[in-house]
């Protein structure tokens, strides 16, 4: 099914490739934003996953910073997965001085909530609102929701912590949508654009 | 449910079933860290300026490779009080190097939990016949390799990620340019070739068939291929991500350079911005005199480092 959107992944670091595959495998017009004149012309934004610190210092030196958390606060939907839902977030907790998250959905994080390394695990997943049976997750130094404001639903859990949410322009994940071939979630946060 | 060797499975408070360690794990950290720069740091102090400058993770070992050049005598996997006082410094992922062949030194690694293994021909090897079985392994490993069929024996024995070897401590980019131009242009030649051919070009590689098709049918390596060995400069970085590399290890040449903050912050910038030339020359500015450097022809076969490993 084609969709006539256009999704810019921010591409400073990180996995965004495979998120900018994803999208064109789904028929929409996907392009890489590094800097503030990428972001002209999209639709959509996709923060993914990477090192959430090195992210945010490559915001700043980009100048990516406000032009992005203007469009954000203007009502850009976002989806953000593991680092990006680190970014996408309102309260981050274990960052590092100077790191910056956009406030986007008002949700509270706590970074590497799982452990190091040789804690990385796969599960089984049901999300709310993806019909087809679980989803495979990948979770890899994952972060976890530790709050979720008012107005935010959280549609997936790990053993009691929340690792999904979504509000009505914005979807986030702790985990990694884009390192397996189902692209369910994919096309849900494309299904959050069509409707803002 | 299929588990791979070296996975496990432990049970989650939800009785749903978590599995740990699989292949899309372990390789799956390697590509969150694509388009970034892994850093050498002996210190916690060293490891706090490479989390500020923008690493997407630190590399722990006991030496840079220019002093272990320098000052010779046996590299051996670095102090774990040394690398525990690293975790707990910074927030990023801790790599760790461990000698070829010692097993035993990468079983300690993981039981302090770093986030990946380098099986390292930096340090001065254990093993004159085997690399260490990475399967065996929950903690991912990555490997050096000069050409394909290197990199493809490492990930035959588990190796989660492929970085190209260059020539560690030099400072000379030259090495590092050769090792990547050999891996993409044989998997060029892969992609070219027929279902017949792919037999003869696995035995002439010394590669299992299997991985040697994959890579045939998909025309990269089934796992995340960064650079090593000789990135001094900002451009060093732009040129080998312009070359196939997805991110880049830098070693002796941000803390053996006049100013390790300010270059390590500008490597960082030029590896994401690598096809940008406005935006290297920039970051390139003020940054003092980079490492020394050695020419390749002044190494005595013995100082060659990556000529360890097979």
């Amino acid at each position: 099914m084609p969709h006539d959107v256009k999704i810019g992944v921010l591409a400073l670091q990180g996995a965004f490739r495979e998120h900018v595959d994803a999208f064109r495998r789904l028929g929409c017009e996907a392009t890489e934003v590094r800097l503030p004149q990428d972001l002209e012309g999209v639709d959509a934004v996709v923060m993914p996953g990477g090192e959430s610190t090195t992210v945010s210092k490559l915001l700043a030196t980009s100048g990516l910073c406000e032009p992005l958390s203007d469009r954000l606060h203007a009502g850009l939907p976002a989806f953000g997965t593991c680092a990006g839902m680190i970014l996408l977030a309102n309260v981050v907790e274990g960052a590092i001085a100077g790191q910056r998250s956009f406030g986007a959905i008002d949700i509270a994080v706590t970074r590497n909530a799982f452990g190091s390394q040789v804690h990385s695990f796969e599960h089984d997943l049901e999300i709310e609102g993806i019909e087809g049976g679980p989803f495979r997750a990948i979770f890899i130094r994952a972060p976890s929701i530790a709050h979720a404001g008012s107005g935010v639903e959280l549609i997936a859990r790990v053993g009691g912590q929340g690792v999904a949410a979504r509000t009505g322009k914005v979807l986030v994940t702790a985990f990694h949508p884009e390192l397996g071939r189902d692209l369910r979630v994919h096309e849900h946060f494309l299904g959050i654009v069509s409707e803002a | 449910m299929s588990v791979e060797p070296g996975s496990s499975e432990t049970a989650s408070t939800d009785n749903e079933i978590e599995v740990v360690a699989t292949p899309r794990v372990k390789r799956g950290l390697a590509e969150m860290l694509k388009g970034g720069v892994i850093m050498d740091v002996v210190t916690p102090d060293e490891a706090k300026i490479a989390e500020d400058a923008g690493a997407c993770a630190v590399m722990a070992l006991e030496r840079v490779p220019a002093d272990i050049r320098a000052q010779g005598g046996v590299a051996r996997m670095s102090d774990p009080d040394m690398i525990l006082g690293i975790i707990d410094s910074v927030t990023i992922p801790v790599m760790a190097k461990a000698r070829i062949g010692h097993f035993a030194e990468a079983q300690v690694l993981e039981a302090l939990e770093v986030d990946y293994i380098d099986e390292s021909e930096v340090l001065t090897p254990a093993d004159e016949a085997n690399h260490i079985d990475k399967w065996a392994f929950s903690v991912p490993f990555v490997c050096g390799a000069t050409n394909l069929g290197e990199a493809l024996r490492r990930i035959a024995e588990g190796a989660a990620m492929i970085r190209s070897k260059g020539e560690a401590g030099t400072g000379n980019v030259v090495e590092a340019v050769r090792h990547m131009r050999s891996i993409n242009s044989d998997i060029r030649r892969l992609s070219s070739a027929d279902e017949a051919e792919l037999y003869s070009i696995a035995k002439e590689l010394r590669a299992p068939a299997e991985l040697v098709k994959e890579v045939a049918a998909t025309g990269k390596l089934p796992v995340v291929l960064f650079t090593a060995g000789g990135i001094a400069t900002p451009a060093d970085a732009a040129l080998m991500m312009q070359l196939g590399a997805e991110g880049v290890f830098v070693g002796s040449g941000i803390f053996k350079s006049d100013n390790p903050a300010a270059r390590a912050k500008a490597i960082v910038e030029a590896t994401t911005h690598f096809a940008d030339a406005h935006i290297v020359a920039k970051v390139s500015r003020n940054l003092g005199d980079a490492m020394a450097g050695i020419e390749m022809s002044s190494l005595e076969p013995s100082e060659r480092l990556a000529d360890r490993g097979w």
